[in-house]
């Protein structure tokens, strides 16, 4: 189901974009990598902001760029949410909305109602944007884009020039659009938290070029991802609540292989949830250990390992059933507890994350 | 109080400094536009001719300007083909002049305007289904407009203030060419220090309310976001 196909060559002075990318033409896909490693000017390829000078850009079959065609950006059926909202300061909130909405043609998916409500906007829309708050303004900057009914949205950071209140005032909005859009989303970001929050298909990028690129769950599960994300490493677990505590406050989660014991975060029953597990909240015994604190032990085997950014620490993969969860261990403790791949172990689980 | 002849020139002034200003709008805007946008190598020769007319004396812009306007010059052979006759000693070969004479002062706080915007703005447009020219219209120039209200007053007021270049190519014809500026010349000429008195504070009093009315509403840098 890959239905943008774009190749990119840009040379400028001191970077070069080299890219040949297949993306799925539905669902969110995160254009990961830290600053500095192209992927903005990835997104602003796809729309027509920048112009590469060799570069072919195929969207659901029609050409937008090869070397005979250019299709400008504004023949170009995108909506694009910039890192600052970018408000037009003449017009109104309303306005703003209405801008693109009168100069597109393409069908109305998600119409001007659809957005303002699910952005809920609905009481800004007469506001100039020098009133906004910085999490309004990017709001009203999302809708806008949506508004014109576009066939798929790209998105520059959005919450990166948002403090981490305004950040958890936007996400709640970005997963339900990540829930409610048919169309597919191209999410520019360098926070680990927001990628594995929204995205399903992961590209990763460094130095102007793809590193990895994969359906998330498997991508993150990676021990050999060639970008370093330090605290950040870890995987995501598809996930259903299986059930609610009401007793102690706590929610189970069942995962292909296992379940696990979190806070309840007033998740109803049966509801699909994601659930984060940072590398460094897994440890590993090799006899069942004595009971602790750590509620969270699943049994598995090592699957493989790796070395990890610091030479006194290792990464190591465990198979649990059909899912798989990464453990950071010290080299030293690997070697005293005889750790290698097919090894039995129990895995201790500090903390989970549950991202609706 | 004041005399026909005053009231004419005062008129004839407000006649040619809103004309050229007019005219300049015109012309200025795209000229901005292009030096505002452009990255190429032509922008700082363009934008030093412009600002030629700060620096040089009007004398000298308007003997060149003579010169060409005049039989035997250029522009003054093409005017006589297309059977308008020369233009020095004529209302409109002021209106030329002023022109050329007050061009930085509109083409400088549009330029300024411009560039204040930023690309964002026109990316932003772009990506909501705007053309460059749709753009060019419901977002530049909205966004720019305390810009062209200061480039048209200042315009409108140094075609007011001008002098030297009106003596050059228009002379002193009551009711062509003698403007507001040249009146009061010619009573201080003749010795009607009563006469050259009350034009002077007439225009004193423009030139200060206009600037007054400028640095009032001294606009905020226009922006974006």
């Amino acid at each position: 189901m890959d239905s943008i196909k774009a190749c990119f060559k840009l040379d400028w002075p001191g970077f070069t974009l080299d890219v040949d990318l297949a993306l799925p033409g539905r669902g969110v896909t995160a254009l990961f990598g830290h600053s500095g490693s192209g992927k903005t000017t990835l997104l602003r390829c796809l729309a027509g902001l920048e112009r590469a000078s060799h570069g072919r850009l195929e969207f659901k079959g029609k050409i937008w760029q090869d070397d005979k065609t250019w299709l400008p950006t504004y023949q170009r059926p995108i909506g694009y949410v910039f890192q600052e909202a970018s408000l037009f300061a003449h017009l109104n909130v309303l306005g703003n909305l209405n801008f693109g909405l009168k100069r597109s043609t393409t069908a109305q998916r998600v119409g001007l109602e659809q957005a303002i409500e699910l952005l809920g906007i609905g009481h800004l829309l007469d506001r100039k944007p020098d009133t906004l708050s910085g999490g309004e303004r990017q709001r009203v900057g999302i809708a806008r884009a949506l508004a014109v009914g576009p066939e798929i949205l790209l998105m520059d950071e959005p919450l990166a020039a948002l403090d981490l209140k305004r950040k958890q005032e936007i996400l709640p909005y970005l997963e339900r659009l990540h829930d409610e859009l048919a169309i597919p989303v191209i999410y520019v970001s360098h926070s680990p938290d927001e990628v594995a929050r929204l995205a399903d298909h992961i590209v990763a990028m460094d130095g102007g070029r793809v590193v990895a690129d994969g359906p998330l769950v498997e991508t993150l599960a990676r021990l050999d991802l060639p970008i370093r994300l330090g605290e950040d490493v870890g995987v995501v677990l598809d996930a259903t609540v299986g059930e609610v505590d009401s007793e102690w406050h706590l929610a189970r989660v069942d995962f292909p292989g296992g379940s696990l014991w979190t806070r309840d975060r007033g998740v109803p029953t049966g509801k699909h949830v994601r659930v984060r597990v940072l590398a460094r909240d897994v440890s590993l015994a090799v006899h069942h250990p004595e009971p602790s604190s750590i509620q969270n032990v699943l049994d598995g085997t090592v699957e493989s390992m790796a070395a990890d950014d610091h030479p006194g620490l290792l990464l190591v993969r465990v198979q649990i059933g059909a899912s798989q969860l990464v453990a950071r261990l010290t080299r030293r403790s690997a070697a005293q507890l005889g750790i290698a791949p097919g090894l039995p172990v129990s895995v201790q689980i500090k903390s989970v994350a549950l991202m609706e | 109080m004041l005399t026909d002849s005053d009231l004419q020139a005062i008129w004839l002034t407000i006649r040619l400094a809103g004309i050229t200003t007019m005219i300049l709008l015109l012309i200025g805007t795209p000229i901005a536009w292009r030096l505002a946008r452009s990255r190429s190598w032509w922008k700082g020769p363009l934008g030093a001719v412009v600002a030629l007319p700060l620096v040089l004396p009007p004398s000298v812009l308007g003997f060149y300007l003579l010169l060409a306007m005049g039989p035997f010059g250029p522009v003054g052979q093409l005017t006589t083909a297309l059977g308008i006759g020369t233009l020095p000693f004529t209302f409109w070969g002021l209106v030329v002049a002023s022109s050329f004479y007050s061009l930085p002062f509109m083409v400088q706080p549009l330029q300024n305007a411009f560039e204040s915007i930023g690309d964002r703005p026109l990316e932003v447009a772009a990506t909501l289904r705007a053309s460059p020219v749709d753009t060019f219209f419901s977002v530049v120039l909205p966004l720019a407009k305390p810009g062209f209200i200061t480039a048209g007053v200042l315009t409108f007021a140094h075609t007011v203030g001008e002098f030297g270049v009106v003596l050059m190519i228009g002379g002193n014809i009551p009711g062509v060419t003698r403007v507001a500026s040249v009146q009061i010349y010619d009573h201080v000429e003749a010795m009607e220090y009563a006469d050259a008195h009350r034009l002077a504070a007439v225009m004193l009093i423009f030139s200060f309310t206009v600037l007054l009315a400028m640095y009032l509403r001294r606009p905020k840098p226009a922006r974006g976001d």
